[in-house]
């Protein structure tokens, strides 16, 4: 098992004749993932990589009966197609477009919690179950298949830390990059729950940053949740309060969200937290013998 | 994008929120002249885009138009934080019968927007929430709903008494509401909000934030814009499409993504190392973004080393390589270079590198540890 994604899940590329789409729907293929077509709207009738392209997440859906899309399309237009592929009813909606406004991602995160359907994201890697399906843009050959579950609100600091996981010989489950930014659609607590649920996963990396109170939430859960070993790294002790980090997320505000404070939370949750990345794998692998 | 309380009065009163009568003045003769007109005791504000002003002593009541120029004079003088006062705005004082706290902000936990009243206004709303939560009374909105009426009552009846005074702030909350979210703000901010002794109510200050990703659907937004907000090296880096904070050490940083960005400055720090600054050089391949960066960071004369640490992703290693070359080539780099590539393309790009006399690193912590020896 993993979670999430495998081989049967079906993807559709929103953005498909743009210049990342078409990349990364290349780039997606050549994984292996069932990539089963794509939409730009005024494009339908094209072919990308062999893709199908259609006019719209509707037309899109019924022909190829997909479960899972993702969206390449510029912040100016990706709520429009967040909303047009939860309307087609797509299970798992994937946005890795950075730059959405917030109050618009507050909208769309309703939008799709009244439907019943998932979204990761926005401004995301995206996500992969190695050797089964990669829907994102995280360099493959990086990934293994195993038994770590890896959660991250980054996206190359993500590779670093699966990088250090497949030279030291532990695969990933699934790794999912969940967003940089304040709004995202799935958080820690619900990915941990899985990951707990999935007989796959033996150990779950948690790769967290600076801003808003997630760990902190996340440290609770794990204490009363989560019985697999957790190891954390969390990012910007250095960061100075009031400065945006690079991510829209990822700020220090009135004391509240620095990564001393994570920490704290986590360890006191009883959770590892690693000082470097390259030391995850050694506490993973003490944790599980 | 934040912006001065001069330009948050403006915008509250074409909303129809009532503020004091101000006047943005530029000298003491004009201070002079201002409070000598009003006729009345009038303020001095200091107009900075950060908290703690008052503490810093950039707000003075004064009765007399010689007085409302000698304090004009002290608070041009003075520097609050790291902001020196560029900018000074003149109130005509009122007639404070009892002060709150009015803001609208986005809550992340909850995935919504949240309003907050509390009878504690005029002082530091943070700190309220961390020592006196149940002071602050707040209520939930989900935009796609807008916001219910009904709840809002509620929430206003919980701090203010009087009828009529539920009536008042009902309204101004609904009009700060429509500037919120028209203007996609991330914050708007009245504290203090005050009822005057004749009955009025009035927004003594004002603190609003416009969400940056937004600013797109606002072009109009481009004149009240604060190049201040931010050092002058992180506005040559946006204008570069970088992403770029200022930091105070002494080694240079240039990193694909926010996030290994951010671990990096850390990682700096656990080997004995002092950062001089956060740099994104995003996910793109353009040579051109390694040349801009480095020029920045080599504009900064404390910088006694710089670490490129690069995870190639969509990044490509070997278009890092070039550009490193390329600027190089152009620009004279006094400092030692600690470079290391991993991921796509990793080979090429060290090669590319290591022909030209570069020293390339594959493991971070290894590139960590030599930047911190030779800086």
């Amino acid at each position: 098992m993993s979670i999430l994604v495998d081989e049967k899940t079906k993807v559709l590329v929103q953005g498909i004749t743009g210049r990342d789409g078409s990349f990364h729907a290349k780039s997606m293929l050549e994984y292996g993932t069932d990539l089963v077509g794509g939409v730009t709207p005024g494009k339908g009738g094209q072919k990308v990589s062999d893709s199908m392209v259609f006019d719209s997440m509707a037309e899109a859906k019924s022909k190829t009966n997909a479960n899972c899309s993702v969206i390449y399309v510029p912040a100016k237009f990706a709520s429009a197609a967040i909303k047009e592929a939860a309307s087609a009813g797509i299970e798992l909606i994937v946005c890795i477009t950075e730059g959405i406004p917030v109050i618009e991602m507050i909208e769309n995160y309703h939008y799709i919690k009244q439907k019943g359907l998932r979204l990761i994201g926005p401004n995301c890697p995206g996500l992969i179950s190695p050797d089964k399906s990669k829907v994102g843009i995280m360099p493959g050959s990086i990934h293994k298949p195993g038994e770590i579950g890896v959660i991250s609100r980054s996206g190359t600091l993500t590779y670093e830390v699966v990088y250090n996981l497949t030279v030291n010989n532990m695969g990933q489950s699934t790794c999912i990059g969940i967003g940089g930014d304040q709004i995202v659609g799935t958080g820690y607590i619900e990915l941990l729950t899985m990951f707990e649920a999935d007989s796959q996963t033996k150990a779950i990396v948690l790769i967290g940053e600076i801003g808003g109170q997630e760990e902190e939430r996340a440290a609770d859960f794990i204490k009363n949740n989560i019985k697999k070993p957790v190891v954390a790294f969390i990012s910007g002790q250095s960061a100075p309060q009031g400065k945006r980090m690079g991510h829209a997320g990822a700020i220090i505000s009135g004391g509240k969200g620095t990564a001393q404070a994570k920490i704290k939370a986590l360890q006191s949750a009883g959770v590892a937290v690693s000082m470097s990345p390259d030391q995850i794998p050694k506490i993973l692998k003490d944790l599980l013998n | 994008m934040k912006l001065y309380e001069y330009q948050a009065m403006e915008l509250f009163r074409d909303y129809g929120i009532n503020t004091p009568e101000t006047v943005l003045i530029e000298s003491p003769q004009e201070a002079f002249n201002t409070a000598k007109n009003f006729k009345t005791k009038v303020v001095i504000k200091a107009q900075v885009l950060t908290g703690g002003r008052g503490k810093a002593g950039g707000i003075k009541v004064a009765d007399s138009p010689l007085a409302a120029q000698e304090k004009y004079e002290e608070i041009s003088k003075l520097k609050i934080k790291t902001f020196p006062v560029e900018k000074i705005l003149l109130a005509k004082a009122v007639d404070i019968a009892k002060e709150y706290y009015l803001g609208i902000t986005i809550d992340r936990a909850n995935k919504a927007i949240v309003l907050m009243i509390s009878a504690s206004g005029g002082v530091d709303i943070e700190e309220v929430a961390s020592q006196t939560p149940d002071k602050i009374f707040k209520l939930s909105i989900n935009p796609l709903k807008g916001l219910e009426q009904k709840a809002l009552e509620g929430v206003v009846s919980s701090v203010f008494e009087e009828r009529s005074q539920v009536v008042q702030v009902v309204k101004i909350l609904n009009k700060m509401y429509k500037l919120f979210i028209e203007n996609d703000c991330s914050l708007v901010e009245i504290n203090p909000f005050c009822l005057t002794k004749s009955g009025d109510c009035l927004a003594l200050d004002g603190k609003v934030i416009f969400d940056d990703n937004a600013l797109f659907k606002h072009p109009d937004k481009e004149e009240l814009s604060n190049p201040e907000e931010y050092s002058s090296d992180e506005i040559k880096a946006r204008e570069s499409g970088l992403s770029f904070v200022s930091l105070d050490g002494d080694i240079g940083c240039i990193v694909n993504g926010a996030g290994l960005a951010m671990a990096t400055l850390d990682i700096i720090k656990l080997f004995g190392g002092d950062p001089a600054n956060f740099l994104d050089v995003g996910g793109s391949s353009n040579p051109n973004k390694v040349l801009k960066a480095l020029e920045i960071i080599l504009s900064n004369k404390k910088v006694k080393a710089i670490l490129i640490n690069i995870f190639g992703g969509i990044t490509r290693c070997d278009d890092i390589a070039k550009g490193i070359i390329i600027a190089s080539e152009q620009i004279e780099i006094k400092v030692p270079l600690v470079i290391r590539l991993i991921g796509t393309n990793d080979t090429q790009g060290r090669k590319l590198l290591k022909d030209k006399g570069f020293e390339v690193y594959e493991a971070m912590s290894e590139a960590v540890k030599k930047v911190v020896a030779v800086g």
